[in-house]
C-alpha cells in the first residue's frame, strides 16, 4: 500500500470514533445534558489522567523512577484486577483442561461426568456470588473463586469438543508408528485439539474479564470494578467512564496478545494463514 | 516368487512375510452384516512387491488395514514376519491415501517421530533425517509445515515418516491415488529404486490397472463383495517397465477383463440398492 493509501484509509477508521467524540463534547459544552449525567469527553481524559498519574512528586527516597511512574490509583487499580484474572482464570482453566481431556478421551468419564457439567454450566457465576461469600468471605477469595467459575465451562467445553474431534487417522498414523497411548496423549491429541483449546482460553478470559469487574463490584476494595463504583457513589461520572475506558483498554489488550499468541501456536493451521 | 534367497537367507526366504489362511471380515452396519473379506488365502514372500487390485468396495483396503493391525479379522489365520497380528507395530509401517502427516508438525519433525518413539539418540535421529529427506528430494522443505506442501509433497513425507523407521514390511494404502499423472509416475519410480535399494516387502492396495503392472511382482485381483482372491497374476516383465509396450498391454487388457467384471457386479449392487 502506497504512503498516501496508508494514510486514508487510517483517515476511514479514525473519521466515525472522531466525528462522535465531537458530537459528544459538543452536546456536553452546549449545556444540553448535564455533566453529571455525560461528562464532556475532555472531562473524561483529564480525569483519566489524574487517575493514571502519580499523586505525590517524585521522591528517589521513596524509591525507583518506574515504581513512582506506577504509583497512580490507575495502575494499582489495573493490576489488582489484573492479578484477580490471572489468579481466577489459571486456576479455572488449570482444573478444566486435564479434566476436558480426560473427558474426551475416555467415553466412561464423559457419561459420568457430563450430565452433572450440563446442569451447572447453565448457572451463570454471577449467581454464585451469595455462596461465594458465604463460602470465601470477603477480599479476593470469592473474586478468585468466580473467576475461576467462569473460565471453567468454556476452557472444558471447548476442550472435551477439540478432543473428541481429533481425526482418527491421526491416531493410527501414530500407533502405527509405535506410539503407545501417552505419546499419543501428549503428542498427538494435544496438538490435533490445540485450536479448540485456544478458542476456549480466548472465551473463557473474555468471561474471566466480565466476572471480576462484578466480583471486584461486590466483595472486595480494590481494582477497576471497585473503583467505578466508588466514582458512582461521589457523583464522579466522569471518573466511571475513565475507569470504563481502562476496562476496555485493558481488554482490548489482552486480545491482542492473545490473537499473537494464538497465530504462533496455531501457525501450522491451515485457518490462520497470514 | 523364485526361490531366489538360496544363499544365506535359505531359512528366511522360506517364511513368508504375510500369510493369510482362510480370512474372514464381516462389519456389522445399520443392523445388517456386510462380509467384506471371505475365505483370503495369500502369502507374499519376503522381498516381494504385491499389489492387491479390485473395484471399490472389494475388502482390499480391508485386508491391508488388518495386516497392519487396526482391523482384527473375524475368523482365520494371519501373520506377518512370522509373528500372529496383534495390533498396530512399526514393523508394518503404512502410508495412507490421505498422507496422514501431522499437520502441527513440520517435514522434520514428522519424518523424525517415528525414530524419537524408539528412543534413537538425537545426532542420529538427525542423520537418518537428513539423508531421507535428501532421497526424497525435501531438503528445501524440512522446516515447512505440511500445509504449505503439495498432494506429491506430502507423499514423499509420508514415505520419508516410514522408511525412518526401516520397517521389513510396506503396506501402502492407494498412496498415489489422489496425485496428478505425472507426480504419480514419479513417486512410483521412487519406490521402485528405493524397494530395490532396501528390498523391503511391499503390499500396496490400487485401484489403478497400469499402475499395479508397473510396480507388481505379483498383483492379487480380488472379487466384488465378499472380497476374495480372483486370480492371482505374476508380473515378469523386466524393470524398469514400458507402459506402451505390447507385453505389458496383453497383461493390462487381461487385468482389465477381470477387474471389470467385479466393476459389473458392484455397479448391479448399486444399481440394486439404489431401486430399495
Amino acid at each position: 500500500m502506497s504512503a498516501r493509501g496508508r494514510l486514508s484509509s487510517l483517515a476511514r477508521s479514525v473519521a466515525v470514533p472522531a466525528a462522535l467524540l465531537l458530537a459528544w463534547e459538543a452536546v456536553s459544552r452546549l449545556g444540553w445534558v448535564t455533566p453529571l449525567i455525560l461528562p464532556a469527553p475532555s472531562a473524561v481524559a483529564l480525569r483519566w489522567w489524574a487517575y493514571l498519574a502519580p499523586a505525590d512528586p517524585f521522591d528517589p527516597a521513596a524509591g525507583g523512577r518506574l515504581a513512582w511512574l506506577l504509583s497512580g490509583e490507575l495502575p494499582h487499580d489495573a493490576f489488582a484486577s489484573l492479578l484477580r484474572i490471572v489468579v481466577g482464570f489459571g486456576v479455572g482453566a488449570g482444573l478444566a483442561l486435564p479434566l476436558g481431556l480426560l473427558m474426551g478421551a475416555r467415553p466412561l468419564a464423559y457419561q459420568l461426568l457430563n450430565p452433572v457439567l450440563q446442569l451447572l454450566r447453565p448457572i451463570p457465576p454471577i449467581a454464585y456470588i451469595p455462596l461465594a461469600i458465604l463460602w470465601f468471605g470477603l477480599g479476593n477469595p470469592p473474586a478468585f473463586f468466580l473467576i475461576a467459575l467462569g473460565a471453567f465451562f468454556p476452557v472444558l467445553m471447548n476442550t472435551i469438543a477439540g478432543v473428541r474431534s481429533v481425526d482418527g487417522i491421526y491416531l493410527r498414523a501414530a500407533r502405527n508408528l509405535g506410539a503407545g497411548e501417552w505419546t499419543l496423549f501428549w503428542r498427538v491429541m494435544i496438538p490435533a485439539a490445540m485450536p479448540y483449546i485456544l478458542t476456549g482460553v480466548r472465551v473463557g478470559i473474555g468471561v474471566a474479564f466480565i466476572v471480576v469487574i462484578v466480583a471486584e463490584m461486590i466483595a472486595v476494595n480494590s481494582g477497576l470494578g471497585y473503583r467505578i463504583l466508588e466514582a458512582r457513589e461521589y457523583f464522579w461520572s466522569d471518573k466511571v467512564i475513565a475507569g470504563m475506558a481502562t476496562i476496555g483498554l485493558c481488554g482490548l489488550g489482552i486480545d491482542l496478545g492473545m490473537s499473537r499468541l494464538n497465530g504462533w501456536l496455531l501457525r501450522w493451521h491451515r485457518g490462520v494463514e497470514g | 516368487m523364485s526361490g531366489a534367497g538360496a544363499s544365506a537367507a535359505g531359512q528366511a526366504a522360506a517364511e513368508p512375510a504375510i500369510r493369510c489362511r482362510g480370512l474372514r471380515k464381516v462389519f456389522s452396519a445399520g443392523g445388517r452384516e456386510v462380509t467384506a473379506l471371505d475365505g483370503i488365502d495369500l502369502e507374499v514372500a519376503a522381498g516381494e512387491f504385491v499389489c492387491l487390485l479390485g473395484p471399490s468396495g472389494c475388502g482390499k483396503s480391508t485386508l491391508l488395514n488388518a495386516v497392519a493391525g487396526f482391523s482384527p479379522p473375524t475368523s482365520g489365520e494371519l501373520s506377518a514376519l512370522g509373528r500372529p497380528v496383534a495390533g498396530p507395530g512399526p514393523e508394518r509401517a503404512m502410508v495412507f491415501q490421505e498422507y496422514a502427516l501431522f499437520p502441527w508438525m513440520t517435514v522434520e519433525r514428522n519424518v523424525a517421530f517415528g525414530l524419537e518413539l524408539k528412543g534413537e539418540p538425537a545426532p542420529r535421529v538427525r542423520a537418518v533425517v537428513d539423508r531421507l529427506l535428501e532421497k526424497l528430494g525435501l531438503s528445501d522443505f524440512r522446516d515447512r509445515f505440511p500445509k504449505d506442501l503439495s498432494g506429491g509433497m506430502r507423499q514423499r513425507v509420508a514415505i520419508a515418516r516410514v522408511l525412518a523407521i526401516d520397517p521389513p514390511l510396506l503396506l501402502m494404502d492407494e498412496p498415489f491415488g489422489a496425485l496428478d499423472a505425472l507426480t504419480r509416475r514419479s513417486l512410483q519410480d521412487e519406490l521402485l529404486r528405493i524397494w530395490a535399494e532396501d528390498r523391503k516387502t511391499v503390499l500396496f492396495v490400487t485401484h489403478g490397472i497400469e499402475e499395479s503392472i508397473y510396480l507388481a511382482d505379483r498383483v492379487v485381483v480380488m472379487t466384488y463383495r465378499p472380497g476374495t482372491v480372483k486370480r492371482l497374476v505374476p508380473v515378469t516383465l523386466p524393470r524398469p517397465r514400458d507402459p506402451a509396450s505390447p507385453e505389458f498391454n496383453a497383461l493390462k487388457r487381461e487385468l482389465t477383463a477381470l477387474v471389470m467384471e467385479e466393476q459389473a457386479r458392484h455397479q448391479a449392487d448399486e444399481a440394486h440398492a439404489t431401486a430399495d
